[in-house]
């Protein structure tokens, strides 16, 4: 988030220094399934949805890369009929947004998907979605920020964010100051605290996503596959790349330390995966898994971010917890952002997202 | 085809038959898939991303360069396997088994 | 006292020897091993149906093979032997292991690490041809097979590895064309002090070259490996090289053995999140351990090979005292003299360790000359350029980060033979130095695991 809004930040001729503790793209930004998705989100995130994925598809002529995105559609399904409903009219509601989404019968799925388990009875697919490498991407937007002349600093811990007058002042772990109008906090998990720091404390936990992937397979694989559940283990996601790994994750999540940036793959849960993985694509029965991993995601108790204006203090914006589905619209964020710092307002609607939804929260004071 | 091992010594065992992609081959019982297969033919699979053949590396279950495919879709590393009888081997994935099982 | 629950991870020197000292203390271990058979790298076993001597197999080390073997069958009943079992994860007190594919989880009080360790590779340019091979490698196909890999077989490197096994290829009637020998000249007479802690090793490493060219191998001495060339379909054709003289030579050959000593396999170390260290005698992160084996995390022992490389003996004796330290730990009598006999044992093994580390040094000047196009990491077909290119453009300089960017040491060997030579690269390019350029973190699964893979317990298929 923080790179793409700096990237942005200075197409509009702003004069950025973006600060990362560690380097840009480490956290959640870096270790996500890499989903460029629109489907199943909820409604109010469309729109800015939208406007991210116009932006994926210009990422070469934006960026110099591509990320290795891939708009190849995805593809959710279910296992339970009483499902069904519940895509129709998520298909139908996202219509409304101008996102054109597609029922597929378990007819279809066999003509169209036929990687797709049996238990799968009915699927929605949402063609101009697909995947992108989210090692790739916050980096990549990092470099063409610097490129712009935005201010780079990595390796550079803020400890503390104080209004003083008009300008904030920023104190950095080694002792070092900023000063500048505008802050934008897009800490991911750990912009809680700095929310805090400043009135504003949201109830936001740490989750570990649990990843994994396979050694390279034959790339025949396009649509990246999710599946509508309710129940949690069940809730798996899959997609291959294009040198033929298979990525997936999903169902049960492991513990995560902010305090130490450490998250972990619980070993149960890597097994139980391999048998929701199998139930979703039984080809990958074929498959041995190289690598798992895991990361600090941010999650708000509504599943919705952190995303405008601060509620009181004039020149002090949010961006963060994305709730583990924010990869997608990190290009959007970036844009809206710039947008809305820029001019006062943004033509994206996020008022859904605005900080000042848990201020009568009762917190800790 | 020619292999590429030599064998030494060694050779008072069991006979045993086999196939590499449809070719019959023999090897002696307590011989490695691997050396199984490499005795009778130059290669096991080839790299993803060279395309080069290989013909495993570490012989020891390390380094992973050596797995092959059985007809079922099964996979071996040949060096912790042993040959067997009538066993069908691949050195490239066979039908029916990727993206969708038939 | 309650009943506690020890896991041995390796049935080699270490892990046997740490298994009798438990057994004899009345414990009854579980022994994991990826193995058919007992007996680890050094002393690994050739099937049944093989009938050559332990003379022919194990030379000098005859004895202490047989010694070891003998050892295992009569513990065997004693202790719960899990063979052709990975060891591929950790969760605080559980060991996950999978069988085929059969997954299964098991609580300890306490775990002894003995994983052994594998070759160490620097890349050279057509090292990915088919053909080429491990030091270990060219070692394992004589010795558990009875076959040599190629019929005109090169081993090129350094290290106690590469004459002993010319020699070995050359006593079964294999056709050695040329011993590539990389180690610079005088190395081995700088280490001599060190070397000399175990006299009787050393005579043996000098003879077994001289017993070479008396029979008509060729030995180069101080070689500087030039390039493996072949062709993609039919594997190595020739090796080509630099005399010490300066003069180019090009050998004809079907086969390669290429080894720079060993690293070790230190995966569940890192996976248990021991600390490690940077060892600037071998250029090498290691393990951390105490003077008995016992890592930085609780309950977690680590012996052998696995943690620095003091060879067979010395793996033995490490495997012992990890396991009275066990013992110790549990609360069992453990016997205070024959610890600090062990001890003195393990440290004059650890000079001699750090004499053949100067005698078969790691070259990194060597790595660091790669040409661009040189295949760095085998299993993606990443090179030497492809990581320079990251380094510069994207601004990598550590080795995690840099693995993220350019997919180095991402394939299905997780780094094992790349890392070493990655991080001389990016250290070269970064102007620092391999320690700061960091070690590669590791991740759960150790070795390729099946999706199949199945395991009582854990909540799988939930139907409605």
């Amino acid at each position: 988030m923080g790179a793409s809004s700096a990237f942005f930040l200075r197409q509009r001729n702003r004069s950025v220094i973006l600060v990362e503790r560690d380097l840009i793209g480490q956290q959640a930004s870096g270790v996500n399934f890499g989903n460029v998705r629109r489907q199943a989100r909820n409604l109010a995130q469309l729109p800015l949805a939208n406007r991210s994925r116009a932006i994926w598809g210009q990422l070469p002529s934006l960026i110099g890369e591509d990320a290795e995105f891939l708009a190849t559609g995805h593809i959710r399904v279910c296992y339970d009929h009483e499902w069904i409903d519940s895509l129709e009219d998520y298909v139908q509601n996202a219509r409304e947004y101008g996102l054109e989404l597609e029922m597929i019968s378990r007819k279809g799925l066999s003509a169209r998907f036929p990687f797709i388990g049996p238990e799968a009875v009915a699927g929605s697919f949402s063609p101009e979605d697909g995947h992108a490498n989210p090692r790739l991407a916050a980096p990549a937007f990092g470099r063409a920020a610097a490129r712009l002349g935005a201010q780079v600093l990595e390796k550079t811990e803020i400890v503390s964010i104080e209004k003083t007058g008009e300008d904030f002042e920023l104190v950095t772990a080694d002792g070092g100051c900023l000063r500048a109008p505008a802050v934008l906090v897009t800490a991911g998990c750990w912009g809680g605290i700095l929310s805090a720091q400043l009135g504003e404390p949201v109830p936001i936990v740490a989750r570990g996503p649990q990843m994994a992937v396979t050694e390279p397979l034959p790339y025949l694989i396009e649509p990246v596959i999710g599946l509508a559940t309710n129940i949690p283990e069940e809730a798996v996601y899959i997609r291959q790349v294009a040198r033929g790994n298979v990525v997936y994750g999903g169902g049960l999540r492991g513990p995560a330390y902010p305090d130490i940036r450490r998250a972990y793959v619980v070993p149960d849960n890597s097994v139980s995966q391999f048998s929701q993985v199998r139930r979703l694509v039984p080809a990958l029965a074929c498959a041995r898994v190289i690598r798992t991993w895991s990361g600090i995601e941010g999650y708000l108790s509504d599943d919705l971010p952190i995303m405008g204006p601060s509620a009181h203090t004039a020149g002090l914006f949010y961006a963060f917890g994305f709730c583990g589905h924010g990869f997608q619209l990190g290009p959007g964020v970036g844009d809206v952002m710039a947008e809305l710092i820029d001019r006062g307002a943004s033509t994206t609607p996020i008022e859904a997202f605005d900080i000042n939804r848990f201020s009568d929260a009762e917190q800790a004071a | 085809m020619s292999g590429r091992f030599v064998r030494l010594s060694e050779s008072g065992r069991q006979q045993i038959s086999f196939s590499v992609d449809g070719e019959a081959a023999t090897a002696l019982s307590g011989d490695s898939l691997l050396v199984a297969m490499l005795l009778n033919f130059p290669r096991l699979r080839t790299a993803e991303f060279g395309g080069e053949a290989r013909s495993g590396f570490c012989l020891m279950g390390a380094c992973q360069d050596c797995w092959v495919w059985m007809e079922t879709g099964e996979r071996l590393r040949a060096c912790t396997s042993s040959v067997a009888e009538d066993m069908r081997v691949y050195t490239q994935m066979p039908e029916g088994v990727w993206p969708v099982v038939k | 006292m309650a009943s506690s629950q020890v896991i041995i991870v390796g049935a080699g020197p270490a892990g046997v020897r740490a298994a009798e000292a438990l057994v004899t203390a009345g414990l009854r271990p579980i022994m994991i091993d990826e193995g058919t058979c007992d007996g680890g790298q050094i002393y690994r076993r050739q099937p049944t149906g093989f009938v050559r001597s332990y003379k022919t197999l194990y030379g000098t080390e005859a004895n202490r093979a047989r010694n070891l073997h003998q050892s295992f069958e009569s513990l065997r009943e004693s202790i719960d032997y899990r063979p052709e079992t990975l060891a591929w994860g950790l969760w605080e007190k559980q060991l996950y292991v999978s069988s085929g594919n059969r997954g299964e989880a098991f609580d300890f009080s306490a775990l002894i690490v003995a994983g052994g360790a594998t070759d160490r590779l620097m890349p050279v340019p057509g090292w990915e041809l088919a053909g080429v091979y491990s030091m270990g490698a060219a070692q394992i196909a004589l010795k558990a097979q009875a076959v040599a890999i190629g019929r005109q077989v090169v081993l090129m490197g350094s290290g106690p590895l590469l004459y002993l096994v010319a020699n070995q290829y050359l006593d079964a009637g294999a056709n050695v064309a040329a011993v590539v020998d990389t180690a610079p000249t005088g190395s081995r007479f700088k280490a001599l002090p060190l070397l000399f802690a175990r006299p009787g090793l050393l005579a043996k490493g000098i003879s077994l070259a001289a017993r070479l060219r008396f029979n008509g191998v060729p030995v180069y001495r101080g070689a500087t490996p030039l390039s493996i060339k072949g062709d993609a379909s039919n594997g190595v054709g020739s090796v080509r090289f630099r005399s010490r003289t300066g003069s180019e030579r090009e050998i004809s050959c079907d086969a390669i053995a290429l080894g720079w000593h060993l690293r070790p396999e230190s995966q569940l170390a890192d996976l248990a999140r021991c600390d490690f260290h940077f060892d600037p005698v071998t250029h090498q992160w290691l393990p951390s351990i105490d003077t008995d084996g016992r890592s930085s995390i609780s309950g977690v022992y680590l012996a052998g090979d696995g943690v620095r490389l003091l060879g067979a003996e010395g793996a033995e004796i490490a495997g012992r005292l990890a396991a009275l330290a066990v013992l110790n730990d549990l609360g069992h009598a453990a016997p205070v003299d024959e610890r600090v006999r062990l001890r003195r044992r393990l440290d004059v093994m650890d000079r001699f360790r750090r004499g053949l580390a100067v005698a078969f040094p790691w070259q990194p000047a060597a790595v660091r000359e790669l040409a661009d196009d040189a295949v760095i990491c085998r299993c993606e077909s990443i090179t030497a350029g492809d990581i320079r290119e990251t380094i510069r453009v994207k601004g990598a300089v550590e080795v995690n980060r840099t693995k993220a960017l350019c997919r180095v040491g991402m394939g299905r060997c997780q780094g094992r033979y790349c890392s070493d030579a990655a991080a001389e690269i990016i250290a070269a390019e970064t102007n620092s130095s391999v320690e700061q350029v960091g070690r590669l973190r590791g991740q759960a699964p150790i070795k390729p695991l099946a999706v199949l893979t199945e395991q009582a317990g854990t909540i799988t298929n939930v139907s409605p």
